[in-house]
């Protein structure tokens, strides 16, 4: 093999390379240094952007021998003797990191922007970074700590200069912090899953199927295995235990036996000596199939004729939503409206493709690493598999890429262990771009129709909405995510008659499961698009409408639950009608909506739009709710907080350290998180339906009281003081002028025979299932977001220019995690209102690249201007609710509502089609 | 890893020659490699080597030779984009070829490629294409300058066969007193970074400035090749440079091109409605600039905006 000489980080280096490898490879995978990350290997997302002679590339697709006699800079190389570089350092300070994925690629790109402009304008700062893509939607955090890191002043800050805080900040609670695993994700060093190796490592591929429909009628795998560097070709015979997984439904095959039921499905798997030698000895593998009919459409697989996807027939879950009488209400109403709204499939697209290693450890357990939303579920659903009990198995967690509700099911976790297991060997099992693409669940595709009927003076008397969803060829989370869909889909209003029918149904096109606004996003679009028909129609202001209607304490929602605190939708809607009308200096009673021109240009049209929602904070619905940390104290005085709880980018570290810090009165920077790990921390439960902040940091706080009880009951006797004589501050305990460090305390406690470490577990307060008496969910978040957007007349483009959003959280633990979230969420939602789509056809998926599919670049970043409204749920730590997801949910129905009031053009898919819609107008104006 | 063996960097044209006449058709020429890297993700590579033109520093230059000015096929979209040779008088290339990729791609890929590639909408193509370009195809026999239309055959079709022969530049007339470019395209925000429509123009006014002396109008993808706007030409050419002219220009582009529907992308309607849009725009801000008229500078910080007319009006 050649020799490739470079320079990397300033040191020389001499590596043998193959002919075909490429840069990030090599730096990786030979070198080591897995600060590059991997996102795409096309060229589309920047992860693995380095500098060459200076020149920011994509070492993805930069060949390593083209490297010869270059300079090569990673993000390992920019700090120096241990400083942070100053972007670094402002990225760290300004929240521009969430999961991290992007994070080198974004510092390596604006290194070499300052290189050639050290004071870059914002112009520039968007044209440099236009093809590096975040996920987490940081844009407008990066571009402060661009502004920062070059001596400009950033956009987010007070008056007196500073990041905001929350009024009711606390000693920590309610200030912005940077996230603990910050630093390590600026320099590289955080570690996900593909950045650990084994010796003697093998590495796995699936062979996928090769229809969307087909019966199997043969398997042969003799070839494949008789390819020297092969090591185990596996298929459905060789799964010792139960051969489905499945989080609800155990519906969906480890391997496929008698039928494939779309194109990610798993047909048999592989483990060799290098990923392409595993990747060609799939192509040995002859499978004979017997294709069958294929269904993509809901709607078809209703009828009794259609092909059935499984055994008994296609119609997954039929959701009822039952409240007074809505015959009666339309009767009643003055008004009515009726609509229908369609969403496509949307693809998570976390910046890190799955990924799983799996190994026989040292304890003769099987342990698997891997980056998933669900740890204990894994582990279960992995022992299941292989036949073994649960304590068998030991999940680890890593840094997580991004998840959004995408790294809930199953991916290669099963797999791995069962090619650990046959071979004896650690095995990585890791997908490309490509292939996350066509295996991982999407979002659901919905067809939605509203009727809603109202009162001449905007009371809302009756809604009916009838909802199909497709659910694709698994179940994966369809029935819980589509009972949300039903249940908010009146919207957050208090309606006397709701009937809500939802279907969700089997189909051959990929699966549907958890994404972030888990059903919530789809109808929301539909009923805050119809809410905007119906205030048209009355000739009402949209906020007062809404404001008429708003669920408020004591409410009723559409499930029977009242209301009985914490809904601050009020206040979320004044603050942002406020707002708009500020800006546009319009009267309180005056209309904003009115459409105005650009000034320099009078073809492109701007107008305002809004939309409301709230989202259930944790799981309920009866299921039940709970999570579990631990804290404990060294010897020098720091806390570890311990939690299976998985952290996917959304700031759970930070909000565990600050409850710790809050309560233990110790530095926020003294408070270490560990990542999960099935045998030492306890079980977090699933990261999903906004809970672990809720959960968990009840959780937290919780255990850290209790240590605190400890360390109290140890301090006492040495200070001479009483219990509630006791003052925890500044990582001292303080009673009558004698102060004590935590770890001396930690010590004292320990030889008084009591660890100064404790458990807890929160559980939530019990729910009621849909459909029975009591309260469905704990509590609820609030969300309002006006958006201002501009439609070109001339091409039918639309592009959000403003965002104003205003959301209820209960409580601000962190707020620059929060502001994170919020604007992040944001941006998603413009991906849902205007860029996003996964077409499948005939149960083909046209995003078969990430070329194809495209998410919100720094580019479709608006400004942005949040409110936090802290309305607090009592049974949250200190009042928090959930955010990560109501930050996304009403966007694409203000962007929609937005362009209706521009242009007069009721937008009634997503994602905006420019081109329909500058035919619609044409076809208007003639 | 076995997709390829062997990586070449040979530093002369004759080299190249060489390898690829020693594969017989199993050596292909590469560049950035940003269209060749991300097609073989989808299919398996038909060749046994690469030899990469990059490092052969003839291909590597732009140079003034009188009228022309020439630009290797190896030289990148970033030192297109910043080279005020061409910022100036050859305004519509560098404006096409700001619009490509990001900066790591444009760092990288490379004008020889994006023509070898053979989209009928590729940026720099067309925008070349109004400038009257042309390219010189070096092959064991020597070398040849062939007018830039002659190197398409359909689409994604070159005549250049990369496998056995090599462009080294292009060149294009330097546009001279009165005489302007400009480029523009419109794009979707879903899907692939393949533009719905990209035009460019290049217009020579008389000294009065009230008549077109010269117009070169250029479009995509409106037919299988990149596409000479020839009757739009006419009607500009003694016209003057006025809204119904321009109008007019793009009525008679229409009846001789064939924008079709193209799945995921656009229909033809949009297509014919961006034509009637975009075309008249692009000649408009081509008149200006050879007026010398400062609201139609071309701003190349501000090129990828999304929105296709924000990078003219600004705000
Ligand atoms: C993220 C992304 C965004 C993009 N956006 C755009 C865009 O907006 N507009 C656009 O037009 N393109 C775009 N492209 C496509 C691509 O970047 C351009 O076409 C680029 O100019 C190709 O140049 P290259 O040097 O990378 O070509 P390569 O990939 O190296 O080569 C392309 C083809 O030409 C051949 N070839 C290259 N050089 C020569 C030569 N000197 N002689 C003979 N044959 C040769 C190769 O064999 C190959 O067949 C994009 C690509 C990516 C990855
Ligand atoms: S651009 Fe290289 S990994 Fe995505
Ligand atoms: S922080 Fe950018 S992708 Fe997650």
């Amino acid at each position: 093999m050649p020799l490739l000489n470079m320079t990397v980080n300033g040191r020389p280096v001499s590596v043998e390379v193959a002919g075909d490898e490429f840069l990030a490879h090599v730096l990786r995978y030979t070198l080591g240094l897995t600060g590059t990350k991997i996102g795409c290997e096309e060229a589309e997302c920047g992860a693995c952007t380095v500098l060459v002679n200076g020149q920011p590339v994509d070492s993805c697709i930069f060949p390593a021998l083209k490297a010869q006699g270059a300079e090569v800079l990673t993000i390992e190389g920019l700090a120096q003797n241990g400083e942070l570089h100053p972007l670094q350092r402002a990225f760290v300070e300004y929240g521009a990191v969430q999961c991290g994925f992007c994070t080198p690629g974004f510092i390596m790109t604006a290194k070499a922007l300052l290189d050639r402009s050290p004071q870059p304008t914002e112009e520039e700062i968007k044209s440099a970074l236009k093809d590096t893509y975040c996920r987490c939607g940081c844009y407008l955090e990066i571009i402060d700590a661009i502004k920062v890191a070059s001596g400009q002043s950033p956009t987010l800050t007070c008056s007196d200069g500073r990041l905001p805080r929350s009024p009711k900040a606390l000693r920590v609670v309610g200030n912005p912090v940077p996230r603990p695993d910050a630093v390590a994700k600026v320099t590289g060093q955080a570690k996900y899953t593909d950045d650990y190796a084994f010796p003697n490592m093998l590495y796995g591929a699936t062979l996928r199927a090769a229809y969307p429909h087909a019966r199997i009628k043969h398997i042969d795998t003799s070839r494949a295995r008789a390819l020297p560097g092969v090591h185990a070709v596996l298929t459905h015979e060789d799964i010792p235990g139960d051969k489905h997984h499945g989080l609800i439904f155990n519906d969906w095959p480890v391997l496929c036996y008698d039928k494939v039921r779309y194109v990610g499905d798993a047909v048999a798997i592989v483990a060799a000596e290098t990923p392409q030698l595993a990747r060609q000895a799939l192509e040995l593998i002859e499978v004979e199939y017997e294709p069958l009919p294929v269904v993509t459409d809901p709607e078809q697989a209703l009828a009794p004729d259609a092909p059935k996807v499984h055994q008994q027939g296609n119609l997954l879950k039929h959701i009822k939503v039952r409240k007074g009488d809505v015959a009666q209400g339309f009767a009643e109403a003055d008004v009515i409206v009726e609509a229908e709204y369609r969403t496509p499939m949307y693809e998570h697209a976390f910046l890190e493709p799955e990924c799983s290693i799996a190994r026989v450890a040292e304890d003769g357990k099987i342990e698997v690493i891997v980056g998933s939303q669900i740890p204990y579920e894994d582990r279960r659903q992995i022992a299941k598999s292989l036949g073994v009990p649960e304590e068998q198995v030991r999940v680890k967690g890593a840094f997580v890429g991004g998840g959004f509700g995408g790294k809930e099911d199953i991916a290669a976790q099963i797999h791995a262990a069962l090619l650990a297991t046959a071979t004896g060997r650690p095995v990585k099992v890791l997908y490309s771009r490509q292939e996350s693409l066509r295996v991982h669940p999407k979002r659901h595709a919905t067809v939605i129709r509203v009727k809603v009927g109202a009162k001449r003076d905007g009371r809302l008397v009756a809604v009916q909405v009838h909802i199909l969803g497709d659910a694709g060829a698994y179940a994966s989370l369809s029935d819980k995510v589509m009972t949300r869909a039903a249940t908010h889909a009146a919207g957050p209003y208090e309606v006397p008659h709701v009937k809500v029918d939802c279907y969700t149904v089997y189909t051959n096109n990929p699966p549907a499961g958890a994404f972030r606004g888990f059903g919530v996003t789809q109808s929301a679009f539909a009923v805050e698009s119809t809410m905007d028909i119906l205030a048209h129609r009355l000739g009402m202001d949209p906020v007062e409408l809404r404001r008429r209607n708003a669920l408020r304490t004591g409410s009723t929602t559409s499930t029977g639950q009242v209301l009985r605190e914490s809904v601050g939708l009020l206040e979320c809607l004044d603050k942002v009608a406020a707002h708009i009308r500020r800006e546009l200096r319009v009267e309180p009673d005056g209309a904003w909506w009115r459409p105005f021109p650009n000034p320099a240009d009078p073809a492109r049209v701007r107008a305002w739009g809004l939309a409301a929602c709230y989202k259930n904070t944790g799981l309920g619905g009866g299921a039940p709710d709970r999570g579990g940390a631990e804290v404990e104290v060294l010897p020098d005085g720091r806390a570890v907080v311990r939690t299976a709880a998985a952290e996917i980018g959304q700031g759970l570290p930070a909000v565990l350290a600050i409850v710790v810090a809050e309560e233990l009165g110790i530095p926020y920077q003294h408070v270490e998180v560990a990542l999960p790990n099935t045998d030492v921390t306890p079980d977090g439960g699933p990261t999903t339906a906004s809970r672990q902040t809720y959960i968990n940091g009840n959780a937290a706080r919780m255990a850290a009281r209790r240590v605190r009880d400890i360390l109290a009951w140890a301090a006492c006797e040495e200070l001479g003081a009483s219990q509630d004589e006791l003052e925890f501050r500044e990582g001292f305990v303080h009673a009558r002028g004698k102060r004590l460090p935590l770890g001396e305390v930690a010590r004292l406690a320990r030889e008084g025979g009591r660890q100064p470490l404790a458990r807890a577990v929160f559980e939530a307060p019990p729910t009621a299932p849909l459909g029975r008496e009591g309260d469905m969910h704990v509590g609820f978040s609030f969300g309002v977001q006006a958006v201002l957007v501009e439609v070109d007349t001339r091409t039918g483009e639309v592009v959000v220019l403003k965002a104003v959003s205003a959301h209820d959280i209960g409580r601000a633990i962190n707020v620059l995690g929060l502001l994170g979230q919020i604007r992040g969420g944001i941006i998603m939602g413009i991906g849902n209102a205007l860029t996003e789509e996964y077409p499948v056809e005939g149960g083909l998926p046209y995003c078969t690249t990430l070329s194809r599919y495209k998410m919100p670049s720094i580019r479709h970043t608006p400004e942005i201007v949040s409110y936090l409204v802290e309305d607090e749920l009592s049974s949250g730590p200190y009042g928090a609710k959930g955010v990560g997801e109501i930050a996304s949910i009403p966007t694409a129905a203000a962007v929609a509502n937005a362009v209706y009031h521009a242009v007069g053009v009721r937008i009634h898919k997503t994602p905006v089609d420019q081109d329909w819609l500058l035919r619609t107008l044409k076809a208007k104006s003639a | 890893m076995g997709r390829w063996q062997h990586y070449y960097r040979p530093r002369t044209v004759q080299e190249v020659l060489e390898i690829l006449a020693h594969y017989r058709g199993q050596a292909r020429v590469v560049a950035g490699g940003t269209d060749l890297f991300v097609e073989l993700l989808e299919k398996p590579p038909a060749f046994e080597a690469l030899v990469d033109v990059t490092a052969i520093p003839e291909l590597r230059t732009i140079y003034q030779e009188g009228d022309w000015i020439v630009v290797g096929a190896a030289v990148t979209h970033t030192e297109i984009v910043r080279s005020a040779l061409i910022r100036q008088r050859g305004t519509a290339l560098a404006e096409g070829c700001s619009v490509i990729g990001g900066p790591q791609v444009r760092n990288v890929a490379t004008l020889g490629g994006n023509v070898v590639n053979a989209l009928p909408a590729a940026d720099g193509t067309v925008a070349l294409l109004a400038l009257d370009g042309e390219g010189q195809v070096a092959r064991a026999n020597g070398s040849a300058w062939h007018p830039l239309l002659d190197l398409f055959r359909g689409p994604g079709q070159s005549a250049v066969d990369p496998t056995r022969e090599l462009l080294t530049a292009l060149r294009f007339r330097a546009t001279g007193p009165r005489e302007a470019s400009a480029f523009g395209r419109v794009m979707r925000p879903q899907g692939v970074a393949l533009p719905i429509l990209v035009a460019a123009a290049t217009v020579r006014l008389n000294g009065a400035g009230t008549h077109i002396e010269e117009a070169r109008v250029s479009l995509g993808p409106v037919a299988p090749t990149p596409f000479r706007a020839q009757r739009a030409e006419a009607v500009l050419r003694g016209a003057p440079p006025d809204a119904a002219v321009f109008r007019q220009a793009a009525e008679v582009t229409l009846q001789a091109c064939s924008p079709r529907t193209s799945r995921y992308r656009a229909t033809r309607e949009y297509r014919v409605e961006m034509i009637r849009t975009l075309l008249p725009r692009v000649l408009e801000t081509a008149v200006a600039r050879a007026r010398g008229e400062t609201w139609a500078s071309p701003r190349f910080e501000v090129a990828d905006k999304y929105s296709s007319f924000g990078c003219w009006l600004g705000g």
